[in-house]
């Protein structure tokens, strides 16, 4: 290791103690830059040259057809690529500046600082409403009094708009709630390790309208305290939801996908730079 | 297809009150829940009446019962139900037929065990050892704390064992070695088990030197048998837990090793313990290595670590083969031995299912 992945390193691990002993009061998120990034399964080129910047406290949509690659995209954008067998990645991703793919920075810093909710909601099923959303913190036996671990619960519960609702069962399996309230607390258990980052994959396509609003509003709302990437199936959603919308395609089957355009959503929506997009926003294809 | 149909549907109901010819082929008639039965017993009467004036035959008679029921079954169905129906009840009856021929063996065991072992479930039974017991009396005390000792200790080195490489091939383990274990694993599953038994003997024997008997000895060889069930039930275990769990560990910034330890272990762990009281049943009443390595012993012997050791398989083994005279003592202690076996396996097999109906997580696949 040499100096300069020293650095990154040390800059890496004290802000994640910046983030976990301060308070979240004034916190921002971060910025996401990404240079020539290209993603491979094994030999296959998934996604090929993405440039692209993603702005600190706006939320970030991620449109296009299916398996034009946003959700590996978006995987790669925390190292949670690399988790399947034969996949990497190159070119750069930096978070403010740092690589987080260089040599000496270790993935599991990155995702306590780059969190990520997933399609379908995954609660622990053997964990209560109050284990689950403490799971970050307690997964990494973190020491903390029980007053401290009270009010984070709390807080992050509140954030997702989950606590009047579970609040006199905190002790029940986390399980138990339904579709969309377990999607919130799969919010809230990535919120309560305050990452700068949050990346959400589809996080509304196994919820109903109402449930899916909530979490829209939710993002709204959060996007103060974190700089939010969302892919989703739903051009509504993007337009509803979202400061800027990314638009990405694929030639043919088998050819990579690349990232056509990213700029602010209205413009995306109402007068795109490229026809491609035009014609994906209108509903000529996709 | 709906052009086509539905004008000449939609007015028929109205304008024939008699419905049209059923399309299918079925018919309105349906075979009552005791059907069935009757045409079972109906067809064994009449038989055991034909069978009577020619000779009786009981083997002939369940054959021929099986036989013509589903004949018959098949052609009254006909009649009534219609052509599909028919075909299922009849392969429905040779079906539950197949079923009960599997289970006559089961059935004549557990009678035999049973109805032999009931003379010897006395509290002397239970209470002594064959400590100077010399023709009737005496009991399993020690053969019974024989088998928990040698039983347990051989559950304490293969659980943990067991475990941690099913983690290793199922969370960790990829390429040449994981193809390797994983088919060592299964040559281990078809070890006989009087090979493991001779694996136990000779490694003491070369330590010790030959004719060296002990508890120990035998744990060892029950340890070999049940190390390839616990990885292989705990790698099934661990593949049932989604992906998904271990994702959303990850993307807390959760390392491997904790997601392991802390969600993924957690969520597998009533199945896990499940599988090793399966294991425990399954080794439990294995004879022939314990044969070799524990010996036989009429005291009760609390070291495995010195002596020989008494054990339940091995017991009623020894009683069964070696009686003495007059042997009706022995032979009853023998068959009581095995009651009992089949009992603290069926208890375990009970306490599996609760374990795992009480315990276990629905899993959303």
């Amino acid at each position: 290791m040499d100096t300069k992945e020293r650095q990154v390193e040390t800059a890496a691990s004290s802000a994640t103690k910046d983030s976990t002993q301060s308070s979240r009061s004034g916190a921002v998120g971060k910025r996401i830059e990404t240079k020539d990034l290209n993603i491979y399964y094994r030999s296959f080129l998934a996604v090929k040259d993405v440039t692209m910047t993603v702005q600190p406290n706006k939320v970030t949509a991620l449109i296009g057809s299916s398996g034009c690659g946003k959700s590996t995209f978006l995987r790669s954008l925390n190292r949670m690529h690399e988790l399947i067998n034969g996949a990497r990645v190159e070119g750069s991703v930096t978070l403010e500046g740092q690589d987080i793919y260089s040599a000496g920075v270790d993935p599991v810093r990155v995702r306590q600082q780059i969190g990520m909710v997933f399609q379908s909601p995954n609660p622990f099923p053997t964990m209560s409403i109050y284990d689950n959303t403490a799971a970050g913190l307690k997964l990494n036996s973190k020491r903390m009094d029980k007053e401290q671990m009270d009010g984070i619960v709390e807080k992050s519960l509140r954030g997702a708009h989950l606590w009047e609702e579970v609040k006199d069962r905190l002790d029940k399996p986390g399980a138990g709630l339904s579709g969309g309230q377990q999607q919130r607390l799969c919010i809230a258990r990535a919120t309560a390790v305050e990452p700068d980052v949050l990346l959400m994959d589809e996080p509304c396509s196994a919820l109903d309208p109402i449930a899916t609003s909530a979490i829209e509003d939710l993002m709204e709302e959060i996007k103060e305290e974190f700089t939010i990437v969302i892919v989703t199936h739903n051009m509504q959603q993007a337009a509803r939801a979202s400061d800027r919308t990314g638009f990405f395609n694929i030639g043919e089957t088998g050819d990579p996908g690349v990232l056509i355009e990213l700029d602010e959503t209205d413009k995306i929506f109402s007068n795109p730079a490229r026809k491609e997009t035009e014609d994906y926003v209108s509903g000529k294809f996709g | 297809m709906t052009d086509g149909q539905t004008p000449t549907m939609a007015p028929e109901p109205a304008a024939a009150p008699t419905p049209p010819a059923d399309p299918f082929g079925d018919k309105d008639g349906r075979i009552p829940a005791w059907g069935p039965w009757a045409v079972i017993f109906g067809t064994a009467a009449a038989l055991t009446g034909v069978l009577v004036a020619i000779g009786f035959n009981l083997v002939l008679l369940l054959i021929g019962t099986t036989l013509f029921s589903i004949f018959g079954i098949y052609v009254w169905g006909r009649i009534v139900e219609g052509r599909r129906q028919a075909f299922d009840r009849a392969i429905t009856l040779g079906i539950g037929s197949i079923f009960a021929l599997a289970m006559v063996p089961l059935a004549s065991l557990l009678y035999t065990v049973i109805s032999k072992g009931l003379a010897r479930m006395d509290s002397e039974f239970f209470t002594t050892s064959m400590r100077n017991v010399i023709s009737d009396g005496g009991g399993i005390l020690h053969a019974a704390v024989g088998t928990a000792i040698i039983t347990g200790l051989a559950t304490l080195a293969s659980v943990p064992i067991g475990i941690m490489a099913a983690v290793y091939l199922h969370e960790y383990g990829k390429g040449k070695l994981k193809r390797a274990l994983t088919f060592f694993v299964d040559v281990m599953t078809g070890i006989p088990s009087i090979v493991a038994g001779l694996f136990a003997f000779a490694l003491f024997a070369i330590l010790f030197g030959p004719g060296i008997r002990l508890g120990v000895m035998g744990s060892l060889a029950l340890t070999v048998l049940m190390i390839p069930i616990v990885v292989r039930s705990t790698e099934e275990m661990l593949r049932v837990v989604p992906d998904g769990l271990r994702e959303a560990s990850f993307a807390l910034g959760v390392s491997k090793w904790r997601t392991v330890a802390k969600v993924v272990l957690p969520t597998a762990m009533a199945g896990i313990v499940t599988g090793v009281m399966l294991a425990v049943a399954r080794v439990i009443g294995e004879t022939a290595p314990l044969l070799i390595t524990t010996g036989t012993f009429s005291s009760v012997n609390l070291n495995p670590f010195e002596g020989r050791m008494a054990n339940l398989p091995v017991f009623s083994y020894t009683q069964y083969k070696f009686p003495g005279v007059p042997p009706e003592p022995f032979i009853d202690r023998a068959w009581g031995a095995a009651l009992v076996l089949i009992l603290i396996v069926m208890v375990l097999f009970l306490a599996a299912r609760l374990v795992s109906r009480r315990y276990g997580i629905e899993l959303r696949k």
